[in-house]
């Protein structure tokens, strides 16, 4: 029989700092989950211009262990994480037998036997099931660790000045995509330099009865070189600025890596099967069937999930995520659209689907100015950009 | 969250302050809170004729787009063109300089909430 309470939100360690606060908060895959503190704006221009402190405790960890654990891996994701030295992290994915995208995920390699996945808080579940699934035969045992991790991230330039003074990692020693133990404000974690902004910053797992320690340390800590706690919307923005997907809008089922121009992910050539390998070989050698790029929208209004995208008028494609950028100061997306399409965008021609030869150029992008999105029954123009939008070391707002 | 006591609202969280037989139209403390930062605001040009109840323009925020709703029956004698250029101000200051649209009225309004009537519904929406 289930209980009355079975539908409500789980929350995370970090609750009642977020109510204490004043958050707004939000449903998120079952967690109960802060989307801003203040203006999201403002929480996003803190992460590009200082740092923001993000809880992401909704985040799936799963450890795969065993001296069976690095060939389960091998063999249940796309990637090789059997090549990784210890103490480095890799972004892969797990695809289904079609090559489909069950979900995507940041691997940890701890040390020879033990590897942490990261899921995406909506997928957990389901990558535990397909990770028990695809390692049996294999001397690896599969836990789900969720609820003994709390997940709090520092994003920005100013993070590694902040964090510093409080870790026992030389963080000048701690490259990207790379994790240590250690301790931050005297509590134990797991410090990472990942994260999902585009900017430096890192990630400390921790012990959830430690989380609010650390995070009340690093905020006090933090205050002086204006650090803000940044909620879903921030985090939101700030990966689409940076070009990086997120599974249910960019990623899902019916996609596969290389439709999402994430093809460098599949390691065709590491030796022996993985899930997948037949279907994804088939869709390396084919032509692409859709391509993702990036919009810039023509006016203010926001290109979003699912609006079709128009080229003379004529559907070619759909919008996966949108939404104001403060960098850019413009509306930015990013949609699968034809390969034509993708093409004569890049070009900046007025070449069209079906058309061999140029006929009219435009601004780079606009191809003649033939390419719109359908916000909400009206065609507005938009230009196809390269991805990501911001880059970091070329285009840090000042 | 503010609810002026000399305004009048709908149930679709506007704000309407009668002058005469102009209606100056916004939208709530509780609506710019619920939407967050206002990217765009589109509303009819002056000229146009509204309907009480009809979709009249939309307010877009960073996350979400909402209908605006007329709240009278009229025509659209003025627009705020600050809006234009800084649709932060429907979140700043959304009874003051984030006004929307002024409309002179073809009649009674009918139908309008009380401060007091305002306030329970936003409540009951919590």
């Amino acid at each position: 029989m289930t209980t009355p309470d079975a539908a409500k939100p789980r929350q995370t360690p970090l609750h009642a700092v977020h109510e204490q606060l004043g958050a707004s908060m939000t449903e998120f895959a079952g967690w109960l989950m802060p989307l801003r503190y203040r203006s999201e704006t403002a929480e996003h221009q803190a992460v590009r211009g200082r740092a923001g402190l993000f809880d992401l405790s909704h985040m799936g960890e799963i450890l795969v262990a065993g001296p069976g654990a690095a060939a389960a891996l091998d063999y249940a994701l796309v990637g090789q994480p059997s090549s990784m030295a210890p103490g480095r992290a890799r972004y892969t994915m797990i695809c289904s037998a079609d090559g489909g995208v069950l979900d995507d995920l940041i691997v940890y390699r701890l040390d020879g036997e033990e590897f942490l996945v990261v899921a995406n808080a909506s997928n957990t579940a389901v990558v535990d099931a397909a990770l028990r699934e695809r390692a049996d035969g294999h001397d690896a045992r599969i836990t789900d660790q969720t609820d003994a991790y709390a997940l709090v991230a520092i994003q920005g330039p100013a993070a590694a000045g902040i964090l510093g003074p409080l870790t026992d990692v030389a963080l000048d020693g701690v490259k990207y995509y790379t994790s240590h133990r250690g301790t931050v404000a005297g509590r134990e974690v797991l410090l990472a330099r990942t994260g999902y902004t585009g900017e430096d910053g890192f990630e400390l797992f921790s012990r959830p009865e430690d989380a609010e320690h650390i995070w009340r340390t690093l905020s006090g800590a933090g205050t002086a070189a204006g650090l803000v706690p940044a909620g879903l919307a921030a985090r939101d923005t700030l990966r689409l600025e940076a070009g990086m997907p997120l599974y249910g809008n960019e990623l899902g089922p019916d996609t596969t890596p290389f439709d999402a121009g994430l093809g460098r992910v599949v390691k065709l050539d590491k030796p022996g099967d993985f899930v997948g390998r037949a279907a994804l070989e088939a869709a390396a050698q084919a032509p692409p069937r859709r391509v993702l790029v990036g919009l810039r929208g023509g006016t203010r209004r926001v290109p979003r999930h699912g609006y079709p995208v128009l080229w003379d008028g004529q559907p070619v494609g759909t919008v996966t995520s949108g939404a104001p950028s403060p960098t850019l100061g413009v509306p930015i997306a990013m949609a699968y659209v034809e390969p034509e399409v993708a093409d004569a965008g890049a070009a900046g021609t007025g070449a069209g689907p079906g058309r061999a030869v140029p006929d009219e150029t435009g601004p780079a992008g606009t191809a003649g100015g033939r390419l719109a999105v359908d916000i909400r029954g009206r065609a507005e123009p938009a230009v196809i950009t390269p991805l990501p939008f911001y880059h970091r070391t070329q285009d840090r707002p000042r | 969250m503010t609810v002026p006591e000399n305004l009048s609202y709908t149930a679709e969280h506007e704000w309407v302050a009668i002058d005469d037989t102009v209606a100056s139209v916004g939208i709530t403390d509780f609506a710019q809170q619920a939407l967050g930062d206002v990217v765009y605001v589109s509303v009819p040009a002056p000229g146009t004729a509204v309907t009480a109840g009809e979709p009249f323009g939309e307010v877009e925020s960073t996350k979400s787009v909402s209908d605006l709703y007329s709240p009278v029956d009229g025509e659209v004698i003025e627009a705020n063109a600050e809006i234009d250029d800084d649709p932060g101000l429907v979140n700043t200051d959304p009874y003051g300089a984030g006004w929307l649209v002024k409309i002179r009225m073809a009649d009674d309004p009918a139908g309008l909430l009380t401060p007091e009537e305002y306030t329970a519904l936003t409540k009951e929406a919590e």
